[in-house]
């Protein structure tokens, strides 16, 4: 990259590659403790009702369980629901576990069962005899749609849909081209590869250390202090290495509650690991259905978008996600509606999922927009230029920077789209249907919404050390960490050591809404300036320079300046001298000022070829090109990883993906990965990434606007469009399976 | 430390080590490993033999160590991802792993370079596709695919540049 220097944008290898790739990176579930007991949830067999009895005597009965802890004989924890409370979630009362005998949704914790090892304590959970009485539930979003309503309060850090402007209706109904359809997105279950598991460490009287899988270590801190009544320097919380999360890690799992308990019980030291199929009753990405209708003049101009979604939610909390507003910001038009409502279902509350809210709703409006764009008769690439905008109307805020065109350019020449028949089953391979396909994709660039910490040190054995509460939950957030605090020092980034995952470590949020680049990596910058001064005062003091001129600087690894002896004197001797490390912590705060004048977005252009088998049905994503303008790119070589990522997740959303609930039993069916299939390697065609040039000084300090999400939206959509063009099937219902294409 | 009451002994050689072993008859190679040799480089994503990271080679073939209960193993030689490296010597496929960035969250990655390391051995794999087909065994949610076919394609056409 152009802004790139001599470490920041250079593509380095990810800096606890080796680590990861010789076994020693270790998980949650991979910390030893003298003693260590092992513990397994025994899961709710009904949807909804309550616990009658308890039989533990068999499990008991098994060698090796020690007990089997319930609602009925578990220690005392916090009653009220504020206790669970934590950062992230949504408004609404949080599931307390192993709080009462009543059942809210199917495979619920109600039992733990500690033994002496992992074999006993999963035996003695199938041994836990309970009895039930039913109630009657419903889990069929298609049922519970018919009593929306729109959530009372807001979701704090999520835009409610917008005020709808001009006059959708009038403008509708005068137009000559329009589309109206009704979408349908499934369950979607984050389906990270590490279980969710949580070790904690007795270490004495009231304190522990918990290694859990999470987003967000002082997150977790917080709710085990709150719920399970310690106090919070007592309870450190570990995630050093996060075996993915994708948004299932930002709220904390009922397995660190679970396993806390068993610790706090026994006094001993616990692992609990959940099994996959209970990972299914964690938290999922709502279905929605889903409402669109868009109007244009014969020169494709948009004139009317209306955009409306309900979605699902628990019984107990309001999960809010950005959803349609996105169709009032994509497109300049002045007649826009929105309507986004919520409906209650008995499952667990659903959660983020990576792009949460725009992986559905822009999906829905780059459909329509192909839908639109084979209504008036234009290429869907051109109709998309002629409705461009730089402006956020639903905000009426200036953007502080939009390089979508140069996506769009990029990527439909790397594509080779101007070789594309725009009419549907036009191409062909033999059997095989050729469609091509394209979206273009938006999502929120984001600074952390709180104050971000950094601490960065100059330690005696010369070595660089970054320090921050912040996770990487495979994101590259240790290299690029590495690759700013080298950058600012010019040393190399071998010199540089970087601590993350752990509470006692200085403030971070959760690492979500990819804003962790952007805050914490500028956290570290301002750390780098501050550590500076301080060296350089060091050496004014070494060298009693105090009130005599001479400006001092530091240089890569010393500190120059006229008025010292050798003209340079090194950092290591200026620690060496000073008798200890010497450090400095650097804060980011949100641009409160700066967010009521502009709005920022990071943007793609994605374009997709699948081909389909004529007679199978048979879907194959061959390749795919994407297009990011994510202001200044870090590292190339990591940040290139999470678009492609995100593309293999999009596929995956597109044509594989869908929680299937048995209404009969409100449980989830395919809780396996056997049954809920995630892209395999043989799934997965050519995938390119271009980053455009982006310069944006004003969305972030470092010009930095974050990938985490930005490589999934839109790539359900382009492959979605691209299924069309090659069939002529407009299938509005993902994931698009060879059932619905055959029926269609 | 507790012992089952079951246990039976059981001779096992992992990473060139001879071990000897107890274990009860249900317990997983896997978690032979992980809890009682405190190997944890072998990971646990489903217990169900169906995503491949618990893969390990056991006597030079590719096997998901969590569908193998340890006992019926007894003598076995077992290689996990610790034992690839030699000394401070990356395996080339962990460096290439490395250097095309197959990995993200680093959780498959074990599992996957193990099962890349059987593949190699097997010489099914002819070209890209054929790598894509014979490692759909190994799921990998960062969806790191592409790069990790890029990592055994570079070090297998190096082999079989060398061998020319």
């Amino acid at each position: 990259m152009a802004d790139g220097g001599m470490a920041i944008g250079k593509p380095i290898s990810r800096i606890d590659g080796s680590k990861k790739v010789t076994g020693q990176a270790l998980y949650a579930a991979e910390y030893d403790a003298p003693g260590l007991l092992h513990a397994a949830v025994v899961s709710s067999r009904i949807a909804k009702g309550k616990i009658i009895a308890i039989d533990a005597i068999e499990a008991l009965a098994l060698p090796g369980v020690i007990a089997v802890l319930t609602h009925e004989n578990r220690p005392h924890v916090a009653a009220f629901r504020y206790a669970y409370k934590d950062t992230v979630g949504p408004p609404g009362g949080p599931f307390k576990p192993l709080h009462d005998g009543k059942i809210r949704f199917a495979d619920q914790p109600v039992a733990v069962v500690i033994g002496e090892n992992y074999e006993a304590a999963r035996d003695g959970a199938a041994l836990v005899r309970i009895t039930y009485e039913e109630e009657a539930f419903e889990t069929d979003l298609d049922v519970a749609k018919a009593e929306p309503f729109k959530p009372k309060l807001p979701r704090i850090g999520v835009k409610p849909a917008p005020k709808s402007r001009g006059d959708f209706d009038a403008a509708f109904a005068a137009a000559a081209i329009k589309i109206s359809a009704a979408y349908e997105t499934a369950a979607q279950h984050h389906n990270a590869m590490e279980l969710f598991a949580t070790t904690v460490v007795w270490e004495g009287e009231d304190k522990i250390t918990v290694y859990d899988k999470t987003q967000g270590s002082q997150n977790v801190q917080l709710y085990l202090k709150q719920a399970l009544g310690f106090k919070l320097k007592n309870v450190r919380v570990v995630n050093a290495f996060v075996g993915g999360a994708f948004g299932s890690g930002l709220r904390p799992a009922h397995s660190a509650f679970l396993a806390t308990l068993a610790a706090k019980h026994l006094k001993r030291s616990v692992r609990l690991v959940l099994t996959r199929a209970q990972m299914f009753s964690i938290t999922y990405r709502a279905d929605t259905r889903q409402e669109i209708a868009l109007a244009c003049d014969a020169d494709g101009r948009l004139l009317a978008v209306r955009h409306a979604c309900v979605a699902a939610t628990s019984k107990n909390e309001d999960q809010q996600e950005t959803v349609v507003n996105w169709a009032g910001l994509a497109y300049a038009c002045e007649n826009v509606a929105f309507d986004y409502q919520l409906a209650r279902v008995d499952t667990p509350t659903p959660g983020d999922m990576r792009a949460p809210g725009a992986a559905v709703g822009v999906h829905v409006l780059e459909c329509a927009m192909d839908e639109l764009a084979y209504a008036a008769g234009i290429d869907p690439l051109e109709l998309r230029l002629r409705n461009w905008v730089e402006h956020d109307q639903n905000d009426n805020l200036p953007l502080t920077s939009k390089a979508q065109k140069a996506c769009y350019a990029q990527a439909a020449q790397r594509f080779g789209w101007s070789e594309r028949s725009f009419g549907p089953r036009t191409m062909r391979d033999g059997q095989d249907l050729i469609g091509w396909g394209m979206a273009g994709g938006v999502w929120d660039a984001f600074v952390a919404p709180v104050p971000t910490r950094a601490r960065v040190t100059w330690r005696r054995d010369g070595r660089l050390e970054v320090a921050a509460a912040a996770s990487d939950i495979g994101t590259g957030t240790y290299t690029i960490l590495a690759q700013i605090a080298a950058e600012a020092f010019g040393v190399p980034v071998e010199q540089v050591e970087v601590w993350l995952g752990d509470s006692t470590l200085p403030f971070n949020p959760v690492e979500g809404g990819s804003w962790m680049a952007a805050s914490t990596g500028a956290a570290v910058a301002r750390a780098c300036d501050k550590l500076k001064v301080a060296l350089v005062k060091a050496a004014r003091k070494q060298f009693k320079l105090r009130g005599r001129k001479g400006a001092l600087s530091v240089s890569r690894d010393a500190v120059i300046g006229e008025a010292l002896p050798s003209r340079a004197v090194s950092l290591n001797e200026i620690v060496t001298a000073a008798g200890q490390d010497i450090t400095a912590t650097g804060t980011t705060l949100p641009d409160l000022a700066g967010q009521r004048k502009h709005a920022s977005y990071v943007h793609s252009a994605v374009f997709a070829e699948v081909r389909v088998d004529e007679d199978l049905g048979v879907i194959r994503v061959k390749r795919i090109v994407s297009a990011i303008a994510a202001g200044r790119i870090l590292n190339p070589k990591t940040a290139g990883s999470q678009i492609i990522g995100g593309v293999v997740m999009g596929i995956g959303q597109a044509l594989h993906e869908e929680a299937q609930t048995d209404h009969r039993f409100g449980k989830v069916m395919n809780h396996s990965f056997q049954d809920y299939h995630i892209p395999a390697n043989a799934d997965v065609g050519a995938i390119e990434v271009i980053f455009v040039q982006e310069h944006d000084p004003d969305v972030s300090p470092l010009g930095v606007k974050g990938v985490g999400e930005i490589g999934l939206v839109g790539v359900t959509a382009a492959i979605a469009n691209a299924v069309f063009h090659a069939t002529g099937k407009r299938i509005r219902s993902t994931p698009i399976t060879i059932d619905k294409l055959i029926s269609a | 430390m507790y012992e089952d009451p079951s246990a039976i002994a059981l001779h096992l050689t992992v990473n060139g080590e001879a071990r000897d072993l107890r274990a009860a008859p249900w317990v997983t190679l896997l978690d032979l490993l992980r809890e009682t040799l405190k190997l944890t480089g072998s990971k646990k994503g489903c217990d169900h033999g169906q995503c491949g990271a618990c893969t390990v080679m056991i006597d030079g073939r590719r096997v998901n160590s969590c569908l193998v209960l340890a006992v019926t193993r007894d003598g076995a030689e077992v290689v996990t991802i610790e034992g690839l490296a030699e000394g401070g010597t990356l395996h080339p496929l962990q460096q290439a792993f490395i250097d095309h960035d197959a990995l993200q969250c680093g959780y498959c990655t074990p599992g996957q370079i193990c099962s890349a390391v059987g593949l190699l051995a097997e010489g099914n794999a002819h070209c890209r596709d054929d790598v894509r087909e014979l490692m759909s065994g190994n799921l990998c949610r960062c969806g790191a695919y592409t790069h990790i076919v890029d990592a055994i394609e570079m070090v297998r056409l190096g082999a079989v540049e060398a061998a020319a």
